[in-house]
């Protein structure tokens, strides 16, 4: 009972670092930040691995190799666009 | 091994929300973004060694193949335009993974072990000798059998099956593939009706006994189905407000899996970004002036009484004459919307900018929250034809410079700049924060042509005595105003 309550307050903690976190970010940034957010949900990753890792049906298998596929591409996919977009962004070189 | 398996889970956790947090600066963005790849890649190595994972490597090394090679081409491949729909689809596949997830936590008996027969299936582990991870991690999750937990679980695997289906609606929207608001007669009762079924579906599921694969299935396609019935009936125009809301419910999904595997990894990471998107959700949402359940429940035209009248008449300008009036001016402020991003347009406005800063012009970029199709997409967009950060400004900051402007170049914006927002209170519209480009002493418009646009609302700066319509695509203008400044 008590480690369940131990992950509530690490799911509260959590809630209020993302919520703090992000309210400094500048409106031109809101694009990579979403991606990049988006990005770090990719860890699902972690999780689908563990799913087929213990699989053992057929069908639990075959469900944990499409969430392994779908956790690797958002992963993947997330960091590469997320590097792209943020890649463009300079400052005028009178600014310098 | 557990212990370092949990110390790399930690240092990802504090690499992420580091990299979150370098985002405040695009100087100290790209760096952020490297830290938390970096987490990424350690977490997942790591997570070889779990002892919960005792077989189909080789398959597992193949599906991270598979997945991450076809996410890479695509990612790399993506024009700049075409990112909000891209993004949508990753999120997409993250929401997925959890409900996949869920699906075989949910499939797996020895989640719903009584407390005495675990203690006897342990003693008869230990006695025949068994591994004493295998016996932990036994343990681990027929201890998780508290109703807390499986509830949980049952709860991301519905946001994360939500996510799924809704985002590659958005994305088929966002792609044009799907055109328009689509809705049913009573399209919200089905709604309502659907995602009680869902539930009630996901609360027999994990009250009940042992698991029933029937009702598993049923369970994910109507919440598959909910998904797609969500997104449905939103337009394109508040697709920002969609795509940051899946991008909380993937969050979300994954936090709750992450209580289910009893992995503090995916609790952090996915809480966090629950409470980001959330916070996007919310600032989206403020700055189109409607509630959340407003944009994702009703329709604009749905809204509101009859729309007040315009008077005065729209009249054109041909780009030379426009091209002249840029140049006379000592400021001019540029207001790009969606229709920049159709035309292809951002690269040709900044040439034209440049050769107006060479003549001593201050050019300034206004960009509205809800401009484009995510937020901050027209950043991106400018960024991407190399327009250099400092010059472009959010609304707060630049909307009492509009007074003092000669000349306010408007290209496939509308309703971000439509006055009714403040005088007409039925408008659809009415009281949603605009740019005051009818404050200026003049107003270009760069239009495809004189109809009403996306929304169908009537904008009264178009009527204004100082507002000029310029005709044409947005990327064909802007080259005779380059021309025309030119030989100025």
């Amino acid at each position: 009972m008590i480690e369940g309550f131990l992950s509530l307050y690490i799911f509260m903690l959590a809630a209020f670092v993302g919520y703090e976190v992000i309210s400094r970010v500048p409106v031109i940034l809101h694009t990579p930040l979403m991606s990049g957010s988006n990005f770090v949900h990719g860890i699902v990753l972690v999780g689908a691995m563990v799913a087929l890792g213990h699989a053992e049906t057929g069908l639990e298998i075959t469900i944990g190799f499409v969430a392994v596929v779908l956790g690797a591409g958002n992963a993947v996919g997330g960091y590469f666009v997320t590097v792209r977009m943020l890649e463009m962004f300079q400052e005028s070189k009178k600014g310098q | 091994m557990g212990f370092l398996i949990e110390t790399s889970y930690l240092l990802t956790a504090v690499v992420f929300i580091l990299g979150l947090k370098r985002m405040s600066h695009p100087r100290t963005a790209p760096a952020g973004i490297v830290w938390a790849g970096v987490g990424m890649l350690v977490a997942s190595l790591f997570t070889f060694l779990h002892p919960s994972i005792v077989a189909n490597y080789g398959l597992m090394v193949l599906a991270i193949g598979i997945g991450g090679a076809i996410a890479w081409y695509t990612a790399m491949q993506v024009p700049m335009t075409d990112m909000p729909q891209m993004i949508a689809i990753y999120n997409g596949m993250g929401g997925g993974a959890a409900g996949a997830i869920a699906a075989t936590e949910l499939l797996k008996e020895h989640f719903r072990i009584e407390p005495d027969q675990q203690l006897a299936t342990v003693q008869a582990a230990i006695e025949a000798g068994a591994d004493l991870d295998i016996v932990q991690d036994f343990v681990l999750h027929a201890g998780g059998t508290s109703g807390l937990v499986l509830f949980l679980a049952m709860l991301g695997a519905i946001i994360g099956t939500i996510s799924f289906s809704g985002s590659i609606v958005a994305y088929a929207k966002l792609e044009g593939k799907l055109e328009g608001a689509i809705r049913l007669p009573s399209h919200q009762l089905i709604n309502a009706v659907l995602f009680s079924v869902v539930v009630v579906l996901g609360v027999i599921i994990v009250s009940s006994s042992e698991p029933v694969p029937l009702l598993l299935i049923l369970f994910f396609v109507l919440a598959l189905v909910f998904g797609v019935m969500m997104t449905l009936p939103i337009g394109g125009a508040d697709m920002p407000v969609v795509i940051s809301l899946f991008n909380a419910f993937t969050g979300l999904a994954v936090a709750f899996e992450g209580f289910a595997l009893n992995n503090s990894a995916m609790i952090i990471a996915g809480t966090v970004v629950g409470a980001a998107g959330t916070l996007l959700t919310q600032l989206m949402a403020k700055a189109m002036n409607r509630p959340i359940s407003n944009i994702l429940f009703s329709s604009w035209s749905a809204m509101g009484g009859p729309a007040m009248e315009v008077t005065g008449t729209m009249k054109a300008i041909d780009p030379q004459d426009a091209a002249v009036q840029m140049c006379y001016a000592s400021k001019v402020i540029i207001v790009p919307g969606y229709g920049l991003a159709v035309a292809q347009a951002q690269h040709k406005i900044w040439e034209m900018s440049e050769l107006l800063i060479e003549r001593g012009v201050d050019v300034k970029f206004a960009i509205h929250p809800v401009a484009g199709r995510m937020p901050g997409h027209m950043n991106v967009l400018l960024a991407e034809a190399g327009v250099p950060y400092d010059l472009i400004f959010d609304l707060d900051e630049i909307n009492n410079e509009f007074e003092t402007t000669d000349v306010a170049l408007v290209i496939g914006a509308n309703d971000v700049v439509n006055p009714a927002a403040k005088t007409d209170p039925n408008s659809p519209i009415y009281g949603m924060p605009i740019l005051n480009v009818d404050e200026a002493k003049n107003a270009l418009v760069v239009k495809r042509g004189q109809g009403k646009g996306f929304s169908g609302i009537e904008n009264h700066l178009f009527f204004l005595d100082n507002t000029r319509m310029v005709y044409g695509d947005g990327q064909k203008v802007a080259s005779e105003l380059i021309a025309a400044i030119k030989e100025f």
